[in-house]
């Protein structure tokens, strides 16, 4: 237990100087355009595919549940709003992180990871770089930026699988789902959502990138880290969107 | 006696508890080839990483051109890894670069010049090395011996002084062995660079070492000729260069 909390208390440790570190780096000159637009493509717009499926049968199940679910209580004509504001609040940013988490996150884990016990990382500080700059910055940048742009994707996509399902199920027309979804997501809904989508893209890519560079152990190693780094995203997503749930409905109600 | 251009003075390192070194002392001269011997898992690699500040000093000097390693921020430490390049185990070469990409990656840290300077140094380090015209290939599609290599390409691209060799011939089919060991007295004779060895290959030692040092016992155990090696009052490294006859025949 105390062996845990010390382990938990080093990690925090390590992963705050990380970020420090390639906060930093982000102000530095000449800025790694080419590494960061080469990490939005493989790390970001790569996963749409993932997402638009994701979200799409999950604003559908949604709605199968809701409309069968308040029937008897002759309120699924509120199917519409419900869907939207449980994707748009919740099920949106959360379900894209931990897919993006666990597809993106184990994935620089293993990258960085096999670097590591290759000595790559070391020939790059041999080399005169920093793979602080090099490897994390650009990691972090781009899935901070990717994450909230997947997140509408999985919002637009997830209403519309929701939509489809209401009409058939609740026998309304498009018009008027259409009208219940806008009228029930206000901006802040909007805000709530992509508010913990930039963070949740920040701790996936600061905990691959990490976990990475403390990968040591060969390829048993490797397999090692990237299995901790997905239960390591996942829950810190969990706990996190508790609090930044708490945060924003302190902040916008 | 040429200028001593490297010293440790008795540096410690240990690893959670375990106790690597406990008196590093050695010098390093100008011009010469330096080989490191020692039992597997002694820490030569560890002496090579902390000379150029991969790993940190835990108690002890290491000066290196008159500058104190373990005082160097970032920028210093930059200007020393110009100076002092290493070639890794495994070569070390980045996967998801080119040949090319990854010569030219010491060659853009460092500012090396134009992009056409930079061409014309890769296809030069490549000739160098007796493998022109693969800038395109990936690392993927080399065999071990091309990519030990293309890694020394990449160690004297930026024209270093001193070149560490971790290992340069582990796992290498004698013609390899030969051919690496040749680069490294052409890079000696011809660029007139400094060369610490470390190596476990006989071979190697007897081939292109000045000077050989024996890690024994947590310090340098033994620092002189291949000759005086041979007729040294310790019997571990007489028995060690002799490719540990005598040592294992008791074990046995």
């Amino acid at each position: 237990m105390i062996a845990s909390l010390r382990e938990l208390f080093n990690a925090v440790g390590e992963i705050t100087f990380l970020s420090i570190a390639c906060f930093r780096e982000m102000f530095k000159r000449p800025f790694e355009w080419k590494l960061i637009i080469q990490q939005l493509e493989l790390g970001g717009f790569d996963s749409w595919s993932v997402t638009i499926l994701a979200a799409g049968f999950t604003g559908m199940v949604l709605s199968l549940q809701f409309a069968i679910g308040l029937e008897p209580f002759g309120a699924s004509l509120y199917t519409g709003k419900l869907v939207a504001v449980g994707i748009v609040r919740e099920l949106g940013p959360v379900l894209t992180a931990l897919l993006v988490g666990g597809r993106v996150g184990s994935g620089y884990t293993a990258e960085i990871g096999s670097m590591n016990v290759t000595e790559q990382v070391d020939a790059i500080r041999a080399l005169g770089a920093d793979p602080i700059r090099k490897l994390v910055m650009p990691r972090v940048f781009a899935i901070t930026l990717a994450l909230p742009l997947l997140t509408m994707l999985a919002d637009l996509v997830g209403c519309a699988g929701g939509a489809i399902i209401t009409m058939h199920e609740v026998n309304v027309t498009w018009r008027f789902v259409y009208e219940q979804m806008r009228e029930s997501i206000w901006i802040v809904d909007l805000l709530h959502g992509l508010g913990k989508s930039v963070f949740f893209g920040y701790l996936i890519a600061i905990i691959g990138c990490w976990n990475g560079l403390r990968t040591f152990g060969g390829t048993e190693g490797v397999g090692l880290a990237t299995t901790k780094t997905v239960v390591y995203i996942s829950v810190s997503i969990f706990i996190s969107d508790f609090a930044l749930t708490r945060l924003f409905l302190a902040i916008y109600g | 006696m040429a200028e001593q251009i490297i010293q440790f003075r008795g540096v410690q390192k240990a690893f959670k508890g375990t106790v690597v070194y406990d008196d590093l002392t050695l010098d390093v001269r100008r011009g010469e080839t330096l080989t490191i011997i020692g039992g597997s898992g002694v820490g030569k690699s560890v002496c090579l990483k902390m000379l150029i500040g991969l790993m940190s000093v835990d108690n002890g000097t290491i000066h290196a051109f008159g500058e104190s390693v373990t005082d160097l921020d970032q920028r210093g430490l930059l200007r020393l890894r110009s100076r002092i390049a290493m070639l890794f185990q495994g070569a070390a070469l980045f996967d998801s670069m080119s040949v090319e990409e990854n010569i030219k990656y010491p060659l853009i840290e460092h500012n090396w010049g134009t992009p056409g300077e930079m061409d014309r140094r890769v296809s030069e380090v490549l000739e160098m090395v007796d493998m022109p015209g693969i800038q395109k290939l990936k690392p993927a599609e080399l065999s071990g011996g091309m990519k030990k290599r293309v890694g020394l390409a990449r160690s004297i691209a930026i024209k270093p002084e001193v070149i560490l060799y971790d290992e340069p011939t582990t796992g290498l089919d004698p013609v390899n062995v030969r051919r690496i060991n040749g680069l490294i007295l052409s890079l000696q004779e011809q660029l007139g660079v400094t060369s610490i060895v470390v190596t476990h290959d006989m071979d190697t030692v007897f081939t292109i070492t000045d000077r050989l040092a024996m890690v024994c016992d947590r310090r340098i155990a033994f620092v002189g000729t291949p000759d005086e090696a041979q007729n040294h009052e310790l019997r571990y490294l007489r028995e060690f260069i002799k490719g540990g006859r005598g040592v294992l025949d008791e074990d046995i």
